[in-house]
């Protein structure tokens, strides 16, 4: 079985994001940025399958900037056999990502396409079962496990009224969970190899894509800024204020 | 740990620098430049090169136009050309302009982020192919069997609380290199461990330190004088406490702020965390900074010992360079440019001899030395108060340094007072501070701001070596100072189950400043490296 993995390099979970001044947008400038951490548990169920000799092949596949080669260099020091690269400076909306992905599964032609759920930095959640549409091959969404079978594969989902499980036909796109797994430390000797691996480098032009932004970010803004609080003496001061606010 | 030693691999490099901050890029870059056949690996513990460090910084170009003869065509995104200096004495209600100490007149010096300079340096020191891996620590030196350095261990990924291996347990590897370059910063993990076992402090003074805290303010716009550099000393702080704050003016409305204080400090209920925090609402400097907002926030120890403290920085197979060493100049308040020439040193050392050996008297004899030499007796001329020293520093500045004595640090820790010594009332009595309002409301509102990270789930980082000391005699003798010094609220006293007092370590807010190993009374606070990648994350900081 060959397996394809799509990672989105992002902002790294524990940054304090901050708003541009303009608010046109996150600042990204000298800001930690990681695979997003939903492909990582993609990656991670990718290796576990190589190691358990389900899969012969695994492939990372990005989409961004000259920088993403880092996120695709943990990629393969993970364990993955090969890495493509689509280089983009542009923003890529979900549409114009799985445009691009349809068109590297179809020169690939893995039995699985893994992604994460959902990219932490714009939660768009839509990559995915677009990809698996422009492919018309089946989908899997929110995988909280995964079990193969003969030219099938058992999905069981988290959704709101507990735990569902699929069998969907192979090749299909399924995009994994939180609770699939835990991805693993890297090893100091993995990421070392890694760096001397080459990268296979595609632009849009070659997979013949133009994107077409579909969406415009309006404006961007930090929540609300929370009130301070104030100490009370005692509690029937507690219970009055509590009345005056119409909360008892 | 009851479990045997795993098995552990081994990578050998011609070089191995521990440590991505200006000493040992410096030394990895130069490395590169005189041997390009030469593989160089570097080892972080940050999650990424610059996120640990933190500095003013006011720095002096030399070396980087060594290291770097284009950098101007291509500069870090924070560089600032100092434009003036003001020297200020403050009180608590005013503040005084003194002239400008002649060591801090910074015409020709550029305002840089730290932070920010590390991770600009890093891209153009991997495109010179030297290997730098963030994220990876050093835990230990491994030695031969001759009892030389080899090289260093990562540490162990994947344990639990109690030290027990988790599912995701990884062993760390081995790192071998004919020579070993040191560049952790001030008390690093490792050198800490060689001084000791190489003796490498018994002909020098103890090396002193002070702790830095550090806050990026933006504020709102019209108030910021791009290069402007200001420096205080005084209020909050006793005559007889050594230290002072910067307020440096960047572009985009962002000023630094930092404040820093002698670790030598004797009272035992000062909190520098609170000083720094009455400083910014002096009536001099709180409009500069009201109505704005914090961008990030940090502290670090550094160290202060200069020439006299500074120890033999070689031992067989390994040399130490930077402000692990100790070269910082304190009254220039500088340590960026010393230590990235003391890495550069070592560096033509390497390539010369291909050893550590002679090292030292290579360092001793260099212009970093020389620097040094000059201005030794300028701290420790603040150990008899503020005016004695300013006034042997208008002497020492006069002669030049060439005064025929050399005057002797001693360990900070032995500064500290009992609270039956300690006279009249705690710091923020005598020193009458003010309410404050503006932010962090506390220590940990300001960790927020240094983005620290660790998983709770592994071996405690801080280890107590005595925990019995705590709650018996540093209660009654010190009143636990750690719960005090601490920027990051790592240690709080707290009443266990059954109504006892434990000392509670709140590992995972440690901003990895080092002041507990540093200023613990007892010398009980083991300060060791936690999993790679942890720790606070700095930027533009």
């Amino acid at each position: 079985m060959k397996v394809l993995v799509s990672i989105k390099r992002a902002i790294d979970y524990n940054v304090r994001i901050q708003i541009k001044p303009d608010g046109s947008g996150v600042v990204t400038d000298g800001v930690k940025h990681s695979i997003n951490p939903f492909d990582e548990i993609a990656l991670e169920q990718a290796i576990r399958w190589k190691e358990s000799g389900d899969a012969e092949e695994v492939v990372a596949v990005t989409i961004g900037p000259e920088a993403a080669k880092e996120q695709l260099r943990s990629a393969l020091a993970f364990g993955c056999d090969r890495a493509i690269h689509v280089v983009t400076d542009a923003p890529v909306q979900p549409l114009t990502a799985a445009r691009l992905f349809k068109a590297i599964a179809e020169a690939e032609a893995p039995q699985i396409f893994l992604m994460g759920k959902q990219a932490i930095d714009d939660d768009a959640n839509q990559t995915g079962q677009m990809t698996a549409a422009l492919l018309d091959w089946a989908q899997a969404t929110f995988a909280s496990a995964v079990t193969l079978g003969n030219g099938s594969a058992r999905v069981t989902r988290e959704i709101d009224a507990g735990l569902e499980t699929l069998e969907v036909d192979l090749p299909a796109v399924i995009t994994v969970d939180l609770r699939l797994n835990e991805p693993r430390y890297l090893k100091l000797p993995d990421i070392m190899k890694a760096k001397k691996k080459t990268i296979d480098v595609r632009t849009l032009e070659e997979l013949n894509v133009t994107p077409a932004p579909a969406l415009e970010a309006v404006r961007t803004a930090p929540p609300p800024a929370r009130q301070a609080g104030t100490m009370v003496e005692s509690t029937d001061e507690l219970v009055a204020k509590l009345k005056e606010k119409g909360l008892l | 740990m009851s479990e045997q030693q795993p098995e552990r691999d081994v990578m050998e490099y011609d070089v191995v620098v521990v440590g991505a901050g200006p000493a040992g890029l410096a030394a990895a870059m130069r490395l590169k430049q005189k041997n390009a056949e030469l593989n160089v690996c570097v080892l972080e513990k940050a999650s990424e090169v610059g996120a640990h460090n933190l500095a003013g910084a006011v720095i002096e170009t030399g070396p980087l136009d060594t290291l770097l003869p284009d950098w101007r065509d291509n500069p870090p995104s924070i560089c600032i050309d100092a434009v003036a200096d003001e020297f200020w004495m403050l009180d608590k209600e005013r503040a005084r302009k003194l002239p400008t100490p002649p060591q801090q007149n910074n015409h020709g010096n550029v305002i840089i982020s730290i932070a920010n300079f590390m991770s600009w340096l890093a891209p153009q020191a991997e495109a010179l192919g030297v290997e730098i891996y963030p994220g990876f620590s050093a835990a230990d030196p491994v030695y031969d069997e001759t009892g030389a350095v080899k090289g260093v261990r990562t540490p162990d990924m994947g344990l639990d609380r109690a030290g027990q291996r988790k599912d995701s347990f990884t062993p760390g590897i081995e790192i071998h290199a004919p020579v070993t370059i040191f560049a952790e910063g001030c008390r690093g993990n490792c050198t800490k461990q060689l001084i000791k076992r190489f003796e490498l402090n018994k002909d020098c003074d103890p090396q002193t330190y002070g702790i830095g805290l550090k806050e990026l303010w933006k504020v709102p716009a019209g108030r910021v004088k791009p290069g402007l550099i200001q420096h205080t000393i005084g209020w909050p702080l006793d005559n007889a406490t050594y230290g002072g704050s910067f307020i440096y003016h960047l572009d985009h409305d962002r000023i630094a702020i930092g404040f820093v204080v002698g670790l030598d400090y004797a009272d035992p209920r000062f909190q520098p965390f609170e000083a720094f925090q009455q400083l910014k609402h002096h009536p001099k400097i709180k409009p500069l900074l009201e109505g704005g907002e914090i961008v990030s926030a940090g502290a670090r120890a550094l160290v202060e010992g200069g020439w006299q403290s500074l120890p033999r920085v070689e031992m067989p197979g390994a040399v130490i360079v930077g402000d692990g060493a100790g070269t910082l100049n304190v009254p220039k308040i500088k340590g960026i440019h010393t230590a990235m020439q003391s890495g550069m040193l070592a560096a033509e050392h390497v390539i010369a001899t291909g050893k550590a050996d002679g090292f030292d008297a290579r360092l001793r004899s260099s212009d970093v030395a020389k620097e040094l030499r000059k201005v030794r007796n300028i701290r420790p001329g603040f150990n008899k108060g503020k005016w004695a020293g300013l006034a042997n520093a208008v002497w020492e500045t006069a002669v030049a340094g060439a005064s025929p004595w050399t005057l002797h640090n001693h360990a900070d820790w032995r500064a500290t007072q009992r609270l039956d010594q300690v006279a009249g009332p705690p710091p923020d009595q005598a020193q009458d501070y003010r309410p404050r309002d503006l932010p962090p409301r506390d220590r940990l509102a300001s960790v927020y701001f240094a983005q620290t990270e660790h998983d709770e789930d592994q071996p405690v980082h801080l280890q107590i070596l005595e925990p019995d000391i705590c709650t018996s005699r540093c209660t009654a003798e010190y009143g636990n100072p750690c719960t005090r010094f601490c920027p990051a609220n790592v240690y709080e006293m707290v009443e266990n189950a059954s109504g006892e007092a434990e000392l509670k370590i709140n590992a995972a807010n440690c901003v990895h400043c080092k002041t507990c190993d540093i200023k613990d009374p007892y010398q009980i606070i083991n300060w060791v490296t936690p999993e790679g990648g942890a720790g606070p994350n700095y930027y533009n900081l």
